[in-house]
């Protein structure tokens, strides 16, 4: 059931070293509170799993809570290269990443198969790519009803998985509306699920679009009010383009960022600390 | 347009060779077709036609909107705009298995980083695998798209890093080999049918399927063509001349650029 608890105590008793971990939501509601959160309680040698890695795993990538990462696009949207990760693949900085890479299609279909408790999914793709020789979770499977040749994808189950919502209900149900992304698929085919959101209501109204993740499939609810920034949490804010902007240069140098994390993230208690740090700065800068 | 620029701007560079691309991509998009879009020139193109003369081209994007009307272009491909106004706004496994590999995308709109004579794209990797030169984003939505589109326009500027002889790694197939090599693939997508570059227009030729130059911009030459081209590029008999970009086309995607740079501040 999905429990009302600070994200500090959900990360320490659900987050273990050596897990796999998705933290999902395809580019709206990234759940960037919980990603410095790991990054704060400094978890170790994690398998990383999302199809777009984004600014979130640029950081853990280049603070070493990573072993492994399984993905489908890693840029930094709208702007360019993710430079953590790439230093990390390019030149083993901070320690080298091991990586598993599909396409969108495939990792959506992963997820689905990790929901369904299926041991694989099926989908009309990756023949004639190269991705199959460098990646060993894609393999030809024969239809045995019509014989058509098609791929095959194993399940993901992910020993965490977090999203980020925009309401969670005092019962624990989730509420998620706007780009639903692969959030219900996440969380669905996790062991154990942290869902953050943007605050706890009474009763959801009804929204176009809307799904709701019902409190069995939750294991912890934080409140965590701008938790997806610089991403957005449609309702509530909007996506922060010039951040991603402006991480560019400081993902780009490793002692900036370094810097950069240690003041902003290591530096302070919890997310709205942060965000507090980062506005300040701006003023500053300003 | 202040008085000054009016000035000191001739017939001929009243428009850019990027502006050219993207009007050029825009008009090859039908009206009333289902097009799978791809972030960046692909997004600028698609509603730059849907705001031309395919007002009922129907966006779909990966992050699962349907029928997206962004009235700015989104800079990823999850913005808030395109759910905002989408008739539909579905999962991303729902987008991929339900609309895309079913064969309900008539056209797949896609960028590159790199691309080889038969449309094949590289947006993985430059240099061997295991120790890049440059590590690329990777594949994204682009395999399935080109796999499954019906067709697949490609649109990237022209130059010799990008136009290569042979592509480091293959991410999404265009015709593989060449003649009908990618048949035995099983795709139920044709293939690239076009890709619009900011010096002209190559297409496959029927039987081999090796790209050829068949248009050229304004003012851009086949010398020019060859020599930002990585292989010995082919040129068609007849090479016509892309139309210039009309006054309304280039009213309209400044008019797009310049709400989109007010966004993103």
């Amino acid at each position: 059931m999905g429990e009302i608890a600070t994200l500090r105590e959900a990360v320490s008793e659900l987050v273990r070293d050596g897990d796999s971990v998705a933290l999902e939501g395809f580019t709206h509601l990234i759940p960037s509170a919980a990603a410095h959160e790991i990054i704060r309680q400094e978890r170790r040698d994690l398998i990383l799993i999302r199809m777009t890695p984004d600014l979130i795993y640029d950081q853990m990538i280049g603070m070493g809570c990573a072993d492994k990462l399984i993905f489908s696009w890693g840029g930094n949207p709208g702007v360019g290269s993710l430079h953590r990760f790439r230093d990390a693949v390019e030149h083993g900085w901070p320690h080298s990443l091991e990586i598993e890479e599909h396409s969108h299609a495939g990792m959506a279909n992963r997820y689905v198969a990790g929901a369904s408790n299926l041991p694989f999914a099926v989908l009309r793709g990756y023949v004639g790519t190269d991705l199959p020789k460098v990646t060993p979770t894609i393999a030809p499977i024969t239809c045995p009803f019509t014989g058509e040749r098609l791929m095959a994808v194993p399940a993901l189950n992910p020993d965490v998985g977090v999203i980020h919502a925009q309401q969670a209900d005092r019962r624990g149900n989730v509420a998620i509306w706007g780009i639903v992304g692969i959030q219900k698929e996440a969380a669905l085919s996790a062991k154990r699920v942290i869902v953050t959101v943007e605050e706890v209501v009474e009763a959801f109204e009804p929204r176009p679009f809307q799904i709701v993740l019902p409190s069995v499939a939750v294991d912890a609810i934080a409140v965590e009010p701008k938790g997806a920034h610089p991403s957005y949490a449609d309702g509530y804010y909007d996506r922060d383009n010039a951040f991603y902007g402006a991480w560019d240069p400081i993902g780009r140098d490793r002692e900036r960022f370094r810097a950069w994390m240690e003041r902003h993230v290591l530096g302070t208690e919890d997310f709205a600390g942060y965000l507090e740090s980062i506005r300040k700065e701006e003023v500053v800068r300003g | 347009m202040s008085a000054q620029e009016t000035n000191t701007t001739t017939r001929h560079d009243s428009y850019t060779t990027d502006e050219m691309m993207t009007v050029a991509a825009s008009r090859e998009l039908k009206d009333d077709v289902v097009c799978f879009v791809g972030i960046g020139l692909p997004s600028e193109a698609a509603n730059l036609a849907r705001a031309t003369h395919a007002p009922g081209c129907f966006l779909v994007y990966e992050s699962g909107t349907l029928g997206a009307k962004p009235d700015v272009l989104p800079l990823s491909i999850g913005d808030g705009v395109l759910a905002e106004h989408a008739d539909s706004v579905v999962s991303v496994p729902e987008v991929f298995n339900y609309w895309l590999q079913a064969g309900r995308v008539d056209v797949g709109f896609l960028g590159a980083a790199q691309i080889d004579r038969y449309g094949n794209i590289n947006t993985t990797v430059v240099g061997p695998y295991d120790s890049p030169k440059v590590r690329l984003p990777g594949a994204g939505g682009a395999p399935e798209i080109a796999a499954s589109a019906k067709e697949v326009i490609v649109i990237l500027r022209h130059k010799p890093r990008a136009f290569v002889e042979k592509l480091a790694f293959i991410t999404s197939v265009g015709y593989r080999e060449g003649g009908d090599s990618r048949e035995e693939l099983g795709y139920t997508g044709a293939g690239p049918t076009v890709i619009i570059t900011d010096l002209g227009v190559l297409r496959p030729d029927p039987q081999t399927k090796e790209f050829t130059l068949t248009a050229l911009h304004p003012g851009a030459t086949v010398e020019q063509a060859k020599e930002a081209t990585g292989w010995d590029l082919k040129v068609a008999q007849k090479v016509t001349t892309t139309d210039p970009p009309a006054e309304k086309e280039l009213e309209i995607l400044r008019d797009l650029k310049a709400r989109t740079e007010a966004a993103r501040k």
